[in-house]
């Protein structure tokens, strides 16, 4: 099989140095089917055991190799080397704070995520014997690109809003709301709606459109969120023309 | 103890770093020529209830060299504004008729289609007076 | 967190948005560069011609409903073009463009019920 020597230019940050990031250059012989990973596994298995960075499953499932290639966030198993040029410049995350070489601190999009209740909320929840809760192959297919979510974050990396913004909830977070509030089983949507449809929500988007560019499970935030708008955008209406009808879908939620 | 690296990032300068940025930039930009574009045609239609003369005025600022100018880039804005509207629009608004998602080019199709009617019908109706 | 107010000036800007996507091109090319260019009839732009074109009330209403959502567009556009090139006084900025196009309405209004 056929080699390639590459430069991969690799961002490194170590923490108790105390110094702003460098890049630092190895050669690596890549072979025609390599990704970007197996050349990073190859730096720390045979040049250079200090280098950090997160990966699993090398097969775009568990999302996590997340990182900036050439200026475009991707995922690391996804990203073929064959597809780039002699260098290769590979940084962590946009957009979050590194803590390590390409290891960044996700907290922020972790507590995000969970501010929106990205869970099932069932008007009559069953206990596991009584069964699970029925659908039709259509009710799912309202929302089943959303669900391809793997939380690797390169939408939060591509965002500019983001980046301008830390009270943003973010595309990930947002997408994953509206999934939930898609699904026929689901009740929890205005109880989501206190941070969906807040201004550091959904309003702080401005459809740039760059997380459904960079997304590598077509999960689409963007589409979601502007669909998250429209029907947000009824609701403050009809909620203004029928001050009733919020109150009672609150009540409702808090049984 | 964590000692996180925050990297900067350009409040002014930052739709500079990728292509997909500086197009949405030009999208976005559009609203200051359509924003003035709307305050000329206001003006239009206040000098119009004027009378004859202070509309005659009007109308040789309008179609003099700056007027037609200004126009011009507006229209390239609009017409990109169309643009990234139209190819939007099945991502905000996705059609499922009988159970199934409708393509989106065909919506971005029939949303050209309804714009030429549009063109067509505002052509006719603005310049038969003339004819 | 409280939910936001934004949908009214969100909901003019996606109907703005919308009307001039389908209007607007050809509302330029005939008011704006089509007589310049020779492509439009010169009478087109004439006081008698759009004074006969608004003599009906319906038409004022079509015009006031189609110019005052583009001008909406543009000034919530605007709004956050200004965020996003670095000018962080927001509320400063909306107060600037939404009175402007509140003015602009109002100035629209009088004139179309003058005509």
């Amino acid at each position: 099989m056929s080699e390639r020597v590459v430069e991969l230019e690799i961002l490194r940050y170590d923490p108790d140095q105390g110094e702003a990031p460098h890049f630092q250059t190895y050669s690596v012989p890549c072979r025609e089917d390599w990704v970007v990973l197996d050349a990073i596994n190859y730096i720390k298995d045979e040049l250079d055991r200090t280098l950090s960075y997160r990966w699993s499953c090398h097969m775009a499932v568990c999302g996590s190799c997340g990182m900036v290639i050439n200026g475009e966030p991707a995922l690391a198993c996804h990203a073929f080397v064959r597809d780039y040029p002699d260098k290769i410049r590979v940084e962590p995350l946009h957009n979050f704070p590194v803590e390590r070489d390409l290891v960044v601190n996700m907290d922020d999009f972790i507590g995000k995520l969970t501010s929106v209740k990205p869970w099932l909320i069932a008007k009559d929840p069953k206990t596991i014997d009584e069964g699970a809760y029925r659908q039709s192959k259509a009710e799912l297919s309202v929302f089943k690109q959303y669900t391809a979510c793997i939380n690797c974050l390169l939408c939060y990396s591509a965002c500019p809003q983001y980046a301008l913004n830390d009270a943003f909830v973010g595309p990930a977070a947002l997408a994953l709301a509206h999934r939930y509030n898609q699904d026929s089983r689901d009740v929890g949507r205005s109880a989501r709606q206190d941070v969906v449809a807040s201004n550091p929500g959904i309003w702080e988007c401005s459809f740039v459109g760059a997380c459904s560019e960079v997304c590598p499970k077509s999960v689409d935030p963007a589409a979601a969120i502007q669909q998250s708008k429209i029907a947000s955008t009824g609701d403050y209406f009809l909620d203004f023309l029928m001050p009733w009808r919020n109150k009672s879908a609150q009540s409702g939620n808090d049984e | 103890m964590s000692r996180p690296y925050i990297r900067p990032v350009s409040r002014t300068g930052w739709w500079l770093a990728q292509p997909r940025y500086v197009r949405y930039m030009l999208r976005e930009i559009s609203s200051l020529f359509i924003g003035g574009y709307m305050l000329i045609m206001i003006t239009g239609l206040y000098r119009l209830s004027q009378g004859p003369q202070e509309y005659a005025a009007f109308l040789t600022a309008l179609l003099g060299p700056a007027g037609v100018a200004y126009a011009l880039v507006t229209l390239v804005f609009a017409a990109y504004h169309t643009y990234t509207w139209f190819i939007v629009t099945p991502k905000a608004m996705p059609l499922v008729i009988a159970g199934k998602r409708v393509p989106g080019p065909l919506i971005v199709a029939a949303h050209w289609l309804g714009f030429a009617v549009v063109s067509v019908a505002l052509w006719l109706l603005m310049t038969a007076g003339g004819a | 967190m409280g939910r936001s107010h934004k949908p009214i000036v969100w909901g003019l800007f996606a109907a703005g948005g919308t009307v001039a996507a389908f209007v607007l091109p050809m509302l330029i090319l005939i008011t704006g560069t089509g007589v310049g260019l020779g492509l439009v009839p010169e009478s087109t732009l004439q006081y008698d011609n759009l004074r006969a074109l608004l003599t009906h009330s319906l038409t004022r209403l079509v015009v006031f409903g189609v110019l005052f959502l583009m001008l909406w567009h543009a000034a919530h556009r605007l709004r956050i073009t200004a965020h996003d090139l670095g000018v962080r006084a927001d509320t400063l900025v909306a107060t600037v463009v939404y009175a402007a196009a509140g003015l602009g309405s109002l100035l629209l209004a009088l004139a179309l019920i003058a005509i």
